[in-house]
């Protein structure tokens, strides 16, 4: 499992990369792409909605599961990766190409990791279970 | 023979279709032809199939044949409750006296239908203590958007229908209950099991308050066991001033023994194609009852049949009553069905069909979690269950690689339906068995003996259970690809 | 008594003592804190020749019209006799829901065909395997077009009051605003729908033909939706679909109607078929199960339900619909029904009703009973009733014959294949009779 240096974590397996400008592109991790199994849909949110740090703003589906996606901060959403309405399965190639928004926003979150502890926290869940 | 037959692949009714085959079904017209103005006409025909009347009955004879009914072996689909579905009830639905009755004839020309339907309210309410009984519900889940929206009005009328908004539901309850909550617009609080699978007491305790409206519960649990302080439980509901209601799922378990309205239940809904054995029919039509108590019943769907010394008369309730929730009055034939098996069973048994359910699940369970095979399960199974039980293949996953999934596609080259599979959610791998009381013990023993050689043989040839099944019509689906891609009728690739 | 244990009492006994019991009791040791029932109090049970003795008694204080001219949601059609046999086979009677593919191809492969067939006949893209009746179909519908801001629902008056009493209760659960659109000389007004699709609406519930038998312009109302951005619902009669335009060719988003039409017995009201079909841009949106084509692991063609994570048994409280059981063996008879038909019997069907609605319509407006309304109409029409509709009924009933339901003053007639010439002479001379003696 990868994770790249230059993105930061959510503890609920979401990545972010700070575009500048209180900008920010926020994507599924190589953890979570993996627990998810094969993604079947993606169910984006509209450009313009109200994002809530913590609270869910999308959700990915598999054969079997759905599983919320959490904003890692708050702000809007500016733009949707429509690419994935037709092409789920990229999130699953490559999760990091695959993002599902990017979003703005005054601050960065209060809770974001660096890989290095991502990491860590990734490898844990994936013993635990 | 027969299996090479089966194993051949079933083409579409529209790939066997010859345009012109037709049988003729009706005489020529017998009055003046007289069609629409041809712009109102659709533009062209519909593709639909053409064949002759062999065909048809070939072609669906075929189908049957790749289907798996309670008649063609073992069920034990847990939650489910796949019981025999006694014949007699099938002919005495089709007589003409019921199936060619117009549902809007006046009253006194339907008084054997409405006395089927008063005589199956009263057995209905004796059964599960309660005071009145609604029979629209086509299914148990209608029954419970039914009872939530009843539970609403009721709180509504009191004037708290904006601050009671939260409906609790164990984590263990059937997906149908949030939804059925959601759809009354209820935010739903989830409770936690405790450690041996009931409702966590103090949890229950914490989560109810004055913005409570409700509890929905099934006991026995899907964990098949008996909530132990269920008194209790819907005493702190209570309490607190919500209503409890009960998923009636389960009720196979308890006839006789125990009913929802003494243990504290105010509303609750039975399934009529699981408890009182109205077939399935590959997924429905059901039936369901919602009863209540007296207090709640100026709520219940409308029309409701009254009995005045024989004289059935369908009332169309109150201004309170939440409305409709079906064209006419449910899934009347289905009542039937399920009369006629009350009817055949009686007092005596109803107790007898819930006691043997609870038996045929205990015995199979013992034999399944003899102390041979706790290196396959995983925990301590409990000592007693009710009438359906769950076991856990975590265990086993973690030493060999096979999953439920595996194990229960396995089962089905053993001639034998899986049980549930993955259901309850909070139990990792989960198998739930329901054999229901209609099985024998032989095959109460054979079952056990199939299932246990595969569990071993995840051991000794993983390989053959996780490319199992190998002997039905078709192997393994792939899902992925048909919920990536669908493909929702034939002649029309879908892209999403 | 029956009660279809195959284990004798000595056989219980030996599996009582397998697992540490003397009794059946003490299968229930875990029930403690609340009263024990005594006794049920219900009758004997009885054995099978007493139970089809008492059912039977039953089925005989019912009447049974050898004529019928009712219908206002529930039609009596021709049921040929291979529909009767297909739905009557065991194995799809007492399957369940087709969980595990690999055994239940033949019940996957049947919703899918249904699937294809009501996409057929509606000229919608999607359908689902099946919705509990017609009128929850239509509420379901509804709650389908609810998103974010658009929370209302117009119905036109003209719809099966039924249909309108059941989109009420479920909008009603969900807190959702429904509004009544009024009709002009028995159709929807047009211009009060065009002053109504505000800002808040989400879909318009429009059905023909509607209540009153009439024609309702669907490709009309479909341009008011497009415009203002709201979805248009077509509630459909699938025996009418094989004849008048679709909703699919008008423009709704949405398809749902009551299948009975399509060999299901009157039953007294249920259980019946509720379908429902949309546009491809709506299908995730779409509640119940759905089966799709894939391929097994040897790349053979085969059928799964998919598109799951819809569903409540995954989405739970995120779930559009609690709907599990659907109306699946129903969907298999409407499925056998239309094989049997074909597509020119089906037809066929449809142009007799029509031909002898016009007929009976002419037979009666010559005994005194007038078309109310002048608009087309397909296999049910309202007519005045000069007389008492009450007495009128009561000696239509001594004739056998089931006359039209009074409605608004009039009576709504229904004709279909199953009235023959004389049958509908004979109920145009005792209107004509009944209004020569009043």
């Amino acid at each position: 499992m990868t994770f790249p240096q230059h993105l930061s974590y959510t503890k609920t397996h979401e990545w972010i990369e700070s575009l500048g400008g209180g900008s920010y592109r926020i994507g599924l991790t190589d953890y979570a792409q993996s627990a998810l199994g094969d993604v079947v849909f993606v169910n984006l949110p509209e450009p313009g909605d109200t994002l809530a740090e913590g609270a869910s703003f999308c959700d990915v589906e598999s054969v079997k599961a759905v599983s919320d996606v959490y904003s890692p901060l708050s702000g809007a959403v500016s733009e949707i990766n429509e690419v994935l309405l037709d092409s789920p399965e990229r999130i699953n190639q490559d999760c990091y190409a695959a993002w599902l928004i990017v979003a703005t926003a005054d601050a960065p979150g209060s809770d974001w990791l660096d890989a290095g502890a991502y990491s860590a926290l990734a490898e844990a869940e994936a013993n635990a279970h | 023979m027969a299996d090479d037959m089966n194993k051949m692949g079933a083409p579409l009714i529209f790939e066997r279709s010859k345009p012109g085959a037709r049988t003729q079904m009706l005489p020529p017209l017998d009055v003046p032809e007289s069609l629409p103005d041809p712009c109102a006409l659709r533009r062209c025909a519909p593709p639909l199939p053409e064949l002759a009347e062999g065909e048809v009955s070939r072609h669906f004879s075929l189908l049957e044949r790749r289907a798996f009914g309670v008649n063609n072996g073992f069920y034990p689909l847990g939650s489910c409750t796949m019981k025999y579905n006694p014949k007699l009830n099938d002919e005495m639905a089709a007589l003409p006296g019921f199936a060619d009755i117009h549902p809007l004839q006046p009253e006194h020309t339907v008084q054997g239908c409405l006395e089927a339907l008063s005589r199956l309210d009263v057995i209905l309410r004796e059964i599960t203590g309660m005071d009145a009984v609604s029979l629209q519900p086509a299914a148990g889940a209608q029954g419970e958007f039914t009872g939530v929206m009843m539970i609403k009005a009721y709180h509504e009328s009191r004037g708290e229908g904006s601050i009671r908004t939260k409906m609790l539901i164990p984590d263990s309850a059937h997906g149908t209950n949030p939804a059925s909550a959601a759809m009354n617009n209820y935010t739903v609080v989830t409770i936690p099991s405790d450690e041996n699978g009931c409702v966590d007491i103090n949890a229950l305790r914490a989560s109810a308050g004055s913005d409570t409206a409700g509890l929905m519960l099934t006991n026995p649990n899907t964990l098949g066991l008996y909530e132990p302080n269920v008194a209790e439980l819907t005493r702190i509901v209570h309490d607190a001033g919500g209503l409890c209601y009960y998923d009636g799922a389960n009720l196979n378990a308890i006839m006789g023994r125990a009913r929802p309205g003494d243990m504290g239940f105010d509303a609750a809904h039975l399934n009529l194609h699981k408890t009182f054995a109205a077939p399935h029919g590959g997924g429905g039509p059901g039936g369901a009852a919602v009863c209540c108590k007296a207090f709640l019943s100026e709520y219940l769907p409308s029309p409701i049949v009254t009995n005045d010394n024989g004289a059935f008369t369908l009332d169309c309730g109150g201004s309170s009553s939440i409305g409709s929730i079906h064209a006419f009055y449910g899934n009347f034939l289905v009542c039937l069905k399920a009369l006629c098996y009350l009817l055949s069973l009686g007092r005596d048994g109803v107790t007898l069909a819930s006691s043997n359910a609870v038996l045929n699940a205990n015995y199979l369970m013992r034999k399944l979690t003899a102390p041979d095979n706790a290196i396959l399960l995983d925990g301590k199974p409990p000592r007693a269950c009710m009438h359906e039980f769950v076991l856990s293949l975590k265990k086993l996953k973690s030493a060999t690689g096979v999953s439920a999934l595996d194990v229960a596609k396995g089962l089905l080259d053993e001639g034998m339906h899986p049980p549930t599979m993955y259901f309850p959610l909070i139990v990792d791998e989960a198998l739930m068995f329901e054999p229901t009381e209609t099985e024998s013990r032989d095959e109460l023993d054979a079952a056990a003996q199939k299932i246990t050689a595969l569990l071993n043989r995840a051991f000794t040839d993983p390989e053959s259970l996780r490319s199992a099944p190998r002997s039905t019509p078709v192997r393994r689906p792939d899902e992925v690809k048909a919920a990536r891609s669908p493909t929702l009728r034939y002649g029309c690739r879908t892209a999403q | 008594m029956s009660s279809y244990i195959p284990n004798p009492d000595a056989v219980q006994r030996d599996m009582l003592q397998a697992i540490g019991l003397t009794n059946l009791d003490g299968l229930y040791s875990a029930i403690r804190d609340e009263p024990r029932v005594k006794p049920l109090n219900m009758p004997e049970g009885m054995s099978e020749l007493e139970t089809r003795r008492a059912v039977s008694g039953m089925a005989s204080r019912n009447v049974i019209f050898p004529d019928i001219f009712r219908g206002a949601g529930a039609y009596r059609h021709y049921i040929p006799a291979i529909v009767k046999s297909i739905a009557s086979k065991e194995t799809f009677l007492t399957a369940y829901t087709p969980y595990q593919p690999e055994i239940s191809q033949g019940i996957l492969q049947a919703i899918f065909e249904y699937q294809s067939e009501i996409c057929m006949l509606t000229d919608m893209d999607v359908s689902n395997a099946s919705a509990y009746d017609g009128a929850s179909a239509a509420a379901e519908a509804a709650a389908m077009c609810r998103v974010r801001k658009r929370a209302r629902t117009l119905i036109a008056s003209t719809v099966n009051p039924g249909t309108i009493a059941t989109v009420r209760t479920y909008c009603r659960a969900s807190d959702a605003p429904v509004t009544m659109l009024p009709a002009v000389n028995g159709l929807l007004d047009m211009d009060a729908l065009r002053g109504a699709v505000g800002a808040d609406v989400a879909s318009v519930i429009v059905q023909s033909p509607n209540y009153y038998g009439l024609i309702e312009d669907w490709e009309a109302a479909a341009r008011v939706c497009r415009e203002a951005g709201v979805k248009l619902i077509a509630v459909c009669n699938p025996i009418a679909l094989a004849l008048y335009r679709t909703p699919g060719e008008c423009g709704a988003d949405i398809a749902v109607g009551e299948g009975q039409p399509l060999g299901i017995p009157l039953g007294f009201g249920g259980p019946y078929l509720g379908f429902m079909a949309c546009a491809q841009s709506l299908t995730r949106s779409l509640p119940g199960r759905i089966v799709g084509e894939t391929t097994d692991a040897d790349g053979k063609r085969c059928y799964v339900l998919t598109l799951q994570a819809r569903e409540q048994h995954i989405r739970r409280e995120k779930a559009s619909s609690s709907i599990c059981s659907n109306e699946a063996l129903c969907a298999l008879t409407a499925s056998a029904y239309i094989a049997a038909m074909g597509s020119f019997g089906l037809r066929q069907v449809a142009e007799q009703c029509c031909s002898k609605a016009h007929y009976a319509a002419n037979a009666l407006a010559e005994a005194g009973f007038t078309l109310r309304y002048g608009s087309p109409f397909f296999h049910e029409f309202l007519t005045e009733c000069p007389v008492n509709a009450d007495s009128l009924m009561a000696r239509l009933e001594r004739e056998g014959i089931l006359g039209g339901l009074p409605v608004d003053g009039g009576i709504l007639w229904c004709v279909t294949e199953m009235n023959d010439r004389g049958g509908i002479d004979r109920l145009a001379d005792i209107c004509k009779e009944a209004r020569r003696h009043g």
